[in-house]
C-alpha cells in the first residue's frame, strides 16, 4: 500500500524541514526559537519519514535504542556542560571565562549557549520520535517489546 | 487594515473551534485543528510574540496532529 504522490512529495520536502529546524537550533541564540522549537521540527520530519514509508521494505523506522541514546545524550550534554561551570569558574551552567563569549549578533558567539541549544534539541527530538512509535506500535499489554 | 485582517483570523478561529467540536469525522477534526494551530501562530505573530509562533507551529501543526492520525489509526474513525 503504497503512494506515490505522498513518496515523491515527502522525499522532496522532508530535507527543507531538516534545513529550517538546524537552522532554527543554530541561531537559537540569536533569532526567535531555539532548542526545542528545532528539535520540534527535526523530529517532525523523522517521524513523516517513517509514517511516509511505513510499508516499504527499506528501514525506515529509527530503532527505539537509537532515539533514547539521542535523548539521554542531550540530557548529558546539558548536565556536562553545567558541570563545567561549576569547575572552571563559580557556579552551575556559568558562562563565562570558558568558552570565548565572541562579538553579540554573530554566529558563533555566546559561549556554552550553542552547545546547550543542541543539547536542548537533541532530547526533544528523541521524546517526539519515542512518543509516536510508542503510541503507533507498541501496544497494549505487549509493554517492553521494543 | 491591520485590525481588519486580525479580526479576520478571530472569526477563522472561532469557526474551526466549532466544527472541531461538532463534527463527527475525526480525520476531518484532525486536519481542521491542525488549520485552527496555523490560524494561532499567524495571530501569535502579530501579538509580538515570534518565539511562541514558531512553537505553535511546530508543536500544534506538525506533532500534534501526528500523535492524533496516530491515536485514530489505533481506534476508530467515526465518532458514535
Amino acid at each position: 500500500m503504497t503512494d506515490m504522490v505522498l513518496e515523491t512529495v515527502a522525499r522532496i520536502i522532508i530535507p527543507f524541514i531538516q534545513l529550517f529546524g538546524a537552522y532554527v537550533l543554530m541561531h537559537g541564540h540569536l533569532t526567535p526559537g531555539g532548542g526545542f522549537s528545532g528539535g520540534t521540527i527535526i523530529g517532525a520530519s523523522l517521524i513523516l519519514y517513517s509514517m511516509v514509508f511505513r510499508f516499504s521494505p527499506r528501514k525506515h523506522r529509527i530503532e527505539h535504542d537509537t532515539s533514547l541514546l539521542f535523548e539521554a545524550g542531550g540530557a548529558i550534554l546539558y548536565i556536562l556542560m553545567g558541570l563545567l561551570g561549576i569547575l572552571f569558574s563559580k557556579s552551575f551552567l556559568t558562562n563565562r571565562g570558558i568558552f570565548p563569549l565572541g562579538v553579540p549578533g554573530e554566529l558563533i558567539s555566546g559561549g556554552m549557549i550553542v552547545v546547550i541549544t543542541l543539547g536542548i534539541g537533541m532530547k526533544v527530538a528523541g521524546t517526539v520520535i519515542t512518543l509516536f512509535q510508542e503510541l503507533l506500535e507498541g501496544g497494549g499489554e505487549h509493554h517492553g517489546h521494543n | 487594515m491591520l485590525a481588519l485582517i486580525n479580526l479576520l483570523l478571530l472569526l477563522f478561529l472561532i469557526t474551526c473551534a466549532i466544527i472541531v467540536a461538532r463534527t463527527r469525522d475525526l480525520l476531518s477534526a484532525v486536519i481542521v485543528f491542525g488549520a485552527y494551530s496555523m490560524g494561532m501562530a499567524i495571530i501569535w505573530q502579530q501579538l509580538h510574540s515570534p518565539d511562541i509562533a514558531i512553537t505553535e507551529a511546530a508543536i500544534g501543526a506538525g506533532a500534534t496532529s501526528l500523535l492524533f492520525l496516530a491515536a485514530i489509526s489505533r481506534t476508530r474513525r467515526y465518532e458514535e
